[in-house]
This record gives C-alpha cells, structure tokens and sequence, in this order.
C-alpha cells in the first residue's frame, strides 16, 4: 500500500496547475519577433508533458519558458541564444529537432545509409536477374501440375 | 462470481492454446489427419473461452461492479454507458484482453473460413498462432490479471482518463488492435511456409486478404486516433510523431509493402524470401508496439501507466517470438527459389520500389523512435537527447514524395518488361494537373514552407494519375463509350481496390499538407460581442455559459461564423472538467468545409472575456475523406471473388464450381 | 556469404533487444543535470510574504555547505518530504534555502509554511519560474546541494526521505565539509 501511495504521490508530482498554450497576455507585440518566439517554440521540448513542444502544451513550465523565450528576445538576443541558455539548463534533451553532433550522426545519416543500403542490394538483384541466372527451384518443391492448374483456374484472366 | 468465471475461462483458453500449439504441430509433420484438424476445434473453442472471459469483465464493468480492481481504477458510476463499455479497453489488463480476444477471432476465422488451405499449412498456422496466444494468456495471468478483487470493494470508482472519454478514442483501440494482431495472420502463414519449405502464388493469394483485413483496420485505426487528437487536443494537431503513434505507423509501414510484394509473388513467383520477412517484420513491428507502449522505455503522452516486470515479459515474447522466427528465416529462407526475370522498368520493378521506398520509411521511423533510448543505454543515463517532429518531417517527406511520384507510374507499367517513356507521356495531364496545383498553391501561400507546394503537386499528380490510369484500363475514348462502360463494370474488385486506395491517398496528402503547411491561427482575448477575422471568416464571439455534463461541468461558448456577411455556422466549443480525476478537457468546435475546417477554441476567462483560439485548418477532411477511402479500397479488394479461395463464399453455387480439395 | 545474408535480421533484431533489456533499467523520465559541477546560477527572487523582509540570491549560499530546495504549496510530492526537511532543520544538520515556486498567489506559500512548519533559513518567491529555470527544474521538489564555493555538486529529484539522507545528501554533505575545512587549513597554514 506504502508503494502505491509512493506511485501515486509519483505520479502527482508531476501535475500542476493547468493554462493553456501560446495565450494573449505573453505574445509580443511586434509580429516580426512574435513570430521568432514561434519558431524558437516549435522547436523546444515541454519537459513535462514529454513529447510536445513548448508552443502545444498547456503545462504551467512550458509557459513559463515562453515566457522566457520571449524576455530573451526582447533582451536582444539571436535565436540561437536563446536556444543556447536554454540548452544550458536543461541539456539536448529539450531539443525536439536533434542537433548534428557526433553523437547524433547515425540518427542524421541513418535514413541516408539505409536507403543507399536498399538502392545497393536492389541493384545486386537486378544484376543477377539480368545476367540470366535464373535461380533453379532446388530445394523447394514445385507445384504440381494439377495445382499449377486449378491456380490457372482461379486467378481468371487478371491482366 | 461472474468475475471468477471470466477468470477462469481464461485460464481454460491458455490450456486450449498450449494444446493447440503442439498437436497440430505434431500432426503436420506426422501427415495425421486427426491430429492437424483438432487445431481447427482447439481455435474455435479458444475463441469462445476468450469471449466468454471478456464478456465477464465488461458485465463488471457495466454493472459497475466495485468489488474489482480493475474496474475501480478505471470507471466510475456517473460515467455514460459507452465509456463504461470502452473502459474495458482503456487500461492496460483490459486492453490485454482484447488483444487475446482478437488474436482468437482470427484464429478462429481461420478455422472457419480456411476450409480449402492445405490442411497441413493451416494445421502449422494454428500452432503458431496458438503458441504466441500461449505467450500473452501467461502474460495477463501472471502480471496483468484484470479479474483481480478489492476487499472491501470500494464505494464508487476513480472514473476513466477523462481523456479517453471520447467517441473517436473508444473505437480507436479496438480497431488498432484488429491490425496490430491481424498481421499475426500473415506471420504464422509465414512461419507455416518456412517450415514447409515452400512459398508460391497460392500462398501469396492466402495471406493477401488476411494482411488486407489488417492494413484496412490498421488505417481506420490510426486514422481514428489522429482524428481524435485533432479534435481533442485543442489546436488542430492531428500527429506529433509520439513513439506510439510510431508503433502503430511502423506496422502500416510494413503492412503496405507485404500488401505490395504479395501481389508480386503471386503474379511472377518472385520475391518470395523477401515476402516472407515482410510478414515475419510486420508482425514483430506489432509487438515492439506493444512493448514500447507497455514497458515504460519511453515516455510518451498516451502510455500506460508502466511496471517493469511488464516490460521483461513482453520483452521476453518479444525476443522469443520474434527472434526464433528470424532464426528460422536464416536457416530456411535461402532455399526459398524464385524463378523468372526480373526488369526494373515494370510493374514488378515499380513494386519493388514501393518495398524499397516503404521499408526505408519505417526503418527510418524505428530509428528515430529508439535513437533516444540507444543514447540513454550508451552513456548509461547519463545524456539523453529528444527526436520530435521537426526530425522525421526532415527524413520522412523527402522519402515519401518519390514515392507518391512512383505510384501514379507504376500501375501503368505492364509486368515483366515496360515502357517508362510511354508511361510518361499517358500522365502529361497529370502533370499539368501538378504544375497547376503548384502553382496555385504558390499563389495562396507564397510565404508558407516550400513543402506545401510539392504536397499540392503530388497530390495533384497522385489524384490525376489514378484516374489516367482507370481511364487506360477501359480505354476510355478509344472504344465506344459503352465499351468503356461495360469493361468499367467489369474490372476486377481487387483493382477497383487499389485505384481507391491510391485515390484515398491522394485525398490524404492533400489533407495533411493543407493542414500541415498552411493552417491560420488567431490567439485573442474575446469579450461578448468581439468579432475577429480569420481567413477571411468573421468569428463572432457570443458569449459563454456554465452547465454540467453527466460527469463533467462544463463552460462552453457559442461562435458564430460568416462570410461577406453571410451566416456560415455556429460552432460551440466547450471546455470540461472531470472532477472526480481533476482534469480539464477541450472540445474543440469545429464546422467542416471541403475547403477546411474552421475551429475553435475557448481558453480561461480573463477580465471580462475569455481567452480564444480560433483556426483555420485548410483540406483537413480530406485526410479523413482519404482513410475511409483507403478502407472502402482495402475492404472492396478484400472482397474480390479470387480471394475466397482462402475465405470461400457460402453460396453454394459457387462453391462447387471449386474444385474438390 | 549469401547465405549470410539472410542472418541479418536476426543480428537487427539482438541489437534492438539489447538495447531494449539496458533500456528497461533506466528511467526516461530522469534527466541529467546541467548544473552539477558548476556555479549556482545567477538570481534574485523576492522574499515570501510576511516571513522576513530578506530575499534569496545566490551570493547567499556562499560561505557554507547548504541545501536549495524547490517546493510549492500546489505540490504533493512537497507535503511527504515536508517532515523530512523539518527534522534537519530541529537536528540542525545543514541549512536548506527555498525557492518557492509558481506559487498560485503571494500568500499561498507562506500559509503553507504557517501550517505545517518551516524548515528553510532563506526563501524567496519564483512565481514565473525564473530561478526555476535558470536551476533547470522541471518538476518539484527537487533539492540541489551546494558547496561553499556556490558550486551544484548534487541534484536530487523527487522527495528527500531519510533513505536518501542517510544514503546520498549525509555522506556527501560529510565530505564537502571536509574538502571546505581542508582546504581552509592548507590556506591558513
């Protein structure tokens, strides 16, 4: 029971109280830099709710980092310092969009060398059908004559 | 009592299985006839245990009866009569039990509808299918049991997720599920084949409509889920690229290509060992699903509230499952021969293409997906990075693009040995279509991301291309317009299907780059009487009222939209509170145009007025316009007359113009 | 070699499961900090109602070993380690800070203290997360332990019972202590 209690106390700690995303009273005024604080949002992790960004969630400290993404716009700060302080805080892990660093270079060059992993072993089989050596059939066993008939049968002329 | 029986029967269904897995099993290598259809028997019987366990759980569950744990924790008896029903999925041991109960429908289907396989090939299939039910009753058995009692039972219950007390969310489970374990069909098929030593085109026409049925539920499934999001959630999202909604698109990912290379095994017997591990994968993309949402590894909006020994258990399946097929695949699939040539440029080839293009994709979704947890593992906790959105739109759309290109192309190529220029130069309308779509496009939202653009145009081309494509098929305006009529109603379902599963989704790429790429947004604070203007939309604010709901209060306040001073619609958003669990809802109000939706929002008060969201979504029904395509597709091809060699239809004319078995 | 080929799944697959089975014993939601080993970060937070009229800034934790803990009147997981903290405070065993944070208005953090005790030397009042942030908190309580240069040597996220006193915050405190008085000598002989 103490161990429930523990899991729900946990699972509390978690919770406060509720706003709701990008509200009226924090948007700067000027569009240009409303718009800056947009993209910076976007791109910053809640770390609360864990798997939205700061501009989707209702949680009070995704707020308060709006808050501060635009304090630190107001202050004169570039985009990527404000992402840097951040970053600071609370390290890669509130970056939604993964920056290039050594750690990430399989997850950034991952897609690349699949796909070229694909295109070389599609290629490998189109060179082995082209040069004509057709596969022989050891080791399966062939349909039989009737079988190979009553497929005939059933797959009716489908061009 | 009624609790315990469900218990118990579900107790029974585990022996059911762990004989089910053996004796036909037995039975196939010995060639005993007897022996290989008692799997038949043991499927139906499993079935019928399984149900009768599920259905004592819902009567608790309807009955509201607190004496059970599972049903404190997750109803309560204000709750409307729908979501006392769905509540029964909503949690973790519920939804267990759904999954058993759906893997029994099927292997029970496959008893009843299998009559003309290969008795030893459907005897094999049932043992498999038997073994991993074997490996989830434990499962619930031992850590998840939802007949679990609470003594003293407890007064009322702590009511259901607020959040899952939602039409769009009570369906989505079920249906998720239907595709998850349906493609259990195409594995056990799978591993049956690799054991037999033979994959050919009636094995390809016997998986085909079980891993249909599943890509249909699979799509309606996902597509209920992200409809749900974009209604629920508040602003307009409709996927966030969350790791279990990664689980359930790996799958579909998977699910397309083996739909694909099926059709490729069946029409030119090749590809077979690469058909094989299709359906090994998409199955095993199932499971991972399973586990990522159950284990706790990853953190995620919609999981579970996790347990560790959880996670080690499926892991376990997982590994057990998974990796003793893969096992097999090794060992056996290099004496699966194909025959045949095989040239790039043709239908073959562009279906290749498909499989190279949809396996990368979901390659690249479980890499992103896992990334984190791989960082985590490697520095041992002590660094850890996020993958979101803006990663997999970067790989993803890029890859997806080539893809819907390909697909306006490849149903115009014949098999063997095709044309490319030819094709070409029968899509030139499409391609006007594109450059127009483009162009449009650009002229609307010149500003917005250049990816808006190459969504018009592929959707355009998509859309135009299918239709090019039908239109070649019954030589339209080449022969009499009757001609072209009759051969119209003459074409087989299953091409009927896939024109409206490509047409579907062409309806869907416009849908989510409209939505994705070109949506409105205004924040304000409304006093009674504001109006403000939205995409050309004058929102009126009317006011808002308090009232209640069966187990909720609610705020909710009343638009009213129009244009040029034309009444267009009143939408009425509202925002709840569930006050037994605490939480506030939103429920968006939204009034749906072809053009897009408009949608809005009501937030806190705030002085005298309230805080309001109001959208613009542009083409958002389209998405949903192109699922329940994708499913008429799906269900119109599952309907083909050729397929029910694996399923056979009950009229008995037909039936006997079969062949005798 | 081909045949080879056709073992590449499986060898997919044990990479994944191995990662999965080291994944099942870390926690995703535990983040590492980016403060540890470096200097408290720079604030200066209000002081609470009615309690004394100082503030807290972080030239305030220079001097001595001291605790900065995050609570606030709206969180649970405060209440259970709340008995905890005021048995340092009665023992008199390391000064613990507050920063009390995203209080729902100004008074509700110091009725709180009223009610149930107040175990903290200094106090100062985030209600926007400013400190917060600059700490990298992202849920409370969570309790940072400082040395007397004002560097983060410690953070521990959720409640500080007994088990993690005796077990982590004692043994650590003990020996930046001695690191302090050590260092002190070598300066003073």
């Amino acid at each position: 029971m103490k161990r429930v209690l523990l899991m729900a106390m946990l699972a509390l700690l978690m919770l406060s109280p509720q706003a709701w995303a990008v509200n009226p009273d924090e948007m700067l005024k000027d569009p240009a830099l409303e718009a800056r604080a947009r993209v910076i949002g976007k791109d910053l992790r809640c770390l609360v709710c864990q798997n939205q960004s700061i501009d989707d969630s209702n949680a009070e400290l995704a707020r308060d980092l709006r808050v501060l993404v635009r304090d630190r716009i107001l202050a004169g700060d570039s985009n990527e310092q404000v992402i840097d302080y951040v970053v600071s805080r609370y390290g890669d892990f509130v970056l939604l969009n993964p920056p290039m660093k050594k750690k990430t270079l399989l997850l950034w060059y991952g897609p690349v060398i699949i796909l070229g992993l694909g295109v070389v072993a599609i290629f490998v089989f189109y060179r082995r059908r082209r040069h004509g050596t057709v596969d022989a059939t050891a080791g399966a066993v062939p349909l039989s004559d009737a079988e190979r008939a009553k497929i005939d049968k059933i797959m009716d002329g489908d061009r | 009592m009624i609790v315990e029986l469900g218990h118990f029967a579900l107790i029974l269904a585990l022996g059911v299985a762990i004989v089910q897995s053996v004796v036909p099993m037995i039975g196939a290598h010995r060639r005993n006839a007897v022996w290989m259809a008692s799997g038949n028997h043991a499927a139906i019987a499993q079935f019928l245990l399984v149900a009768v366990s599920f259905a004592c759980l819902t009567h608790a569950y309807v009955t509201s009866d607190f004496s059970v744990v599972n049903v404190v924790e997750n109803s309560h008896s204000a709750k409307p009569m729908l979501y006392k029903v769905s509540g029964v999925w909503g949690n973790h041991e519920g939804s267990m039990l759904l999954w058993v109960l759906i893997l029994s429908v099927f292997g029970a289907a496959v008893a009843v509808f299998g009559r003309y396989l290969p008795p030893a090939l459907k005897a094999r299939a049932l043992s498999i299918q038997a073994l991993i039910g074997v490996g989830f009753y434990l499962f619930i058995l031992l850590t998840s049991n939802p007949f679990a009692r609470m003594i003293p039972p407890a007064p009322d219950g702590q009511d259901l997720n607020p959040l899952l007390q939602d039409p769009g969310l009570a369906f989505h489970p079920p249906f998720l599920y239907l595709g998850y374990v349906g493609f259990s069909m195409a594995f056990s098929f799978a591993i049956a084949a690799l054991i037999e030593g033979r994959v050919d085109a009636a094995w390809a026409r016997w998986v085909r409509p079980w891993t249909l049925a599943a890509w249909s539920c699979l799509t309606i499934g996902i597509a209920l889920g992200s409809w749900w999001a974009y209604y629920e959630l508040g602003w307009g999202g409709f996927w966030f690229w969350d790791p279990v909604e990664n689980a359930s698109f790996m799958p579909w990912l998977i699910g397309t290509a083996l739909l694909h290379s099926c059709v490729v095994v069946e029409k030119r017997d090749t590809m077979k060992a690469w058909t094989v591990l299709l359906a090994i994968v998409a199955f095993s993309f199932s499971l991972l699903g399973t586990f990522l949402v159950r284990s706790g590894v990853l953190t995620s909006v919609h999981a579970f509230a996790t347990d560790p020994t959880r996670g080690v258990f499926i892991l376990a399946i997982l590994l057990i499952v998974v990796g003793g097929s893969l096992a097999l695949y090794a060992w056996r699939a290099p004496q699966l021969r194909s025959t045949g040539l095989f040239q790039p440029i043709s239908r073959e080839g562009a279906l290749l293409l498909n499989n190279l293009l949809m396996g990368t994709a979901a390659a690249v979704v479980l890499l992103g997906t896992l990334y984190p947890l791989f960082i985590d593992a490697l520095t041992d906790g002590q660094d850890k990075i996020s993958v979101g959105a803006p990663f997999f739109n970067a790989v993803f759309i890029p890859l997806m693009t080539p893809m819907v290109v390909a697909m306006a192309i490849g149903p115009l190529l014949p098999w063997k040995r095709g044309d490319i220029a030819r094709a070409l130069k029968t899509l030139w309308l499409a391609l006007f279509a594109a450059l127009g779509a483009a162009m449009v496009a650009w002229m609307l939202y010149a500003d917005r991301s250049p990816w808006g653009l190459v969504g018009a145009a592929v959707a355009a081309w998509l859309f135009v291309g299918v239709l090019t494509e039908l239109a070649e098929r019954i030589r339209l305006f080449r022969v009499p317009l009757a001609d072209s009529l009759r051969r119209l109603f003459n074409l087989q379902r299953a091409t009927w299907g896939m024109t409206m599963a490509h047409l579907g989704l062409a309806f869907a790429v416009a849908g989510i780059t409209g939505a994705g790429a070109w949506k409105v947004e205004s924040v304000q604070t409304m006093k009674q009487g504001d109006t403000v203007n939205v995409a050309g939309y004058e929102f009126r604010f009317d006011g808002a009222e308090q009232g209640r709901g069966p187990n909720y209060l609610l705020t909710r306040a009343k638009f009213t939209v129009s244009r040029d001073g034309d009444f267009v619609a009143v939408l009425e958003p509202e925002k709840r509170i569930y006050p037994v669990r605490q939480m506030p809802t939103t429920e968006a109000g939204i009034h749906t145009l072809l053009s897009g939706d408009l949608y809005a929002v009501i937030g806190d008060p705030k002085g005298d007025g309230f805080v309001t969201r109001i959208y613009f979504n542009p083409l958002v029904v389209w998405m949903w316009i192109g699922a329940l395509v994708m499913l008429a597709g799906g269900l119109l091809s599952l309907s083909d007359r050729r397929y029910r060699v694996g399923a056979p239809s009950r009229s008995p004319r037909y039936a006997a113009a079969q062949p005798a078995e | 070699m081909n045949r080879l080929v056709f073992l590449l799944p499986l060898l997919v697959l044990l990479v994944i499961g191995g990662y999965l089975a080291v994944g099942l014993t870390l926690d995703p939601k535990k983040l590492p900090s980016m403060l540890e080993g470096g200097p408290v970060p720079a604030f200066n937070l209000a002081p609470l109602e009615g309690r004394d009229a100082r503030g807290f800034s972080n030239e305030d934790l220079l001097g001595e070993v001291s605790l900065v803990n995050v609570f606030g009147s709206w969180c649970v997981a405060c209440r259970v380690e709340h008995p905890f903290l005021m048995k340092i405070k009665e023992n008199d065993w390391v000064p613990i800070h507050a920063i009390d944070w995203r209080e729902p208005d100004r008074t509700a953090g110091p009725d709180w203290l009223r009610r149930f005790g107040d175990p903290y030397t200094l106090a100062g009042d985030d209600p926007r997360s400013k400190a917060a942030i600059a700490f990298g908190v992202t849920g409370a309580p969570e309790t940072f332990v400082v040395d007397p240069q004002g560097i983060i040597r410690y953070k521990h996220v959720g409640p500080v019972t007994q088990q993690v006193w005796d077990d982590t915050l004692a043994p650590l405190i003990e020996h930046l202590r001695a690191e302090a008085a050590n260092k002190s000598k070598g300066e003073g002989g």
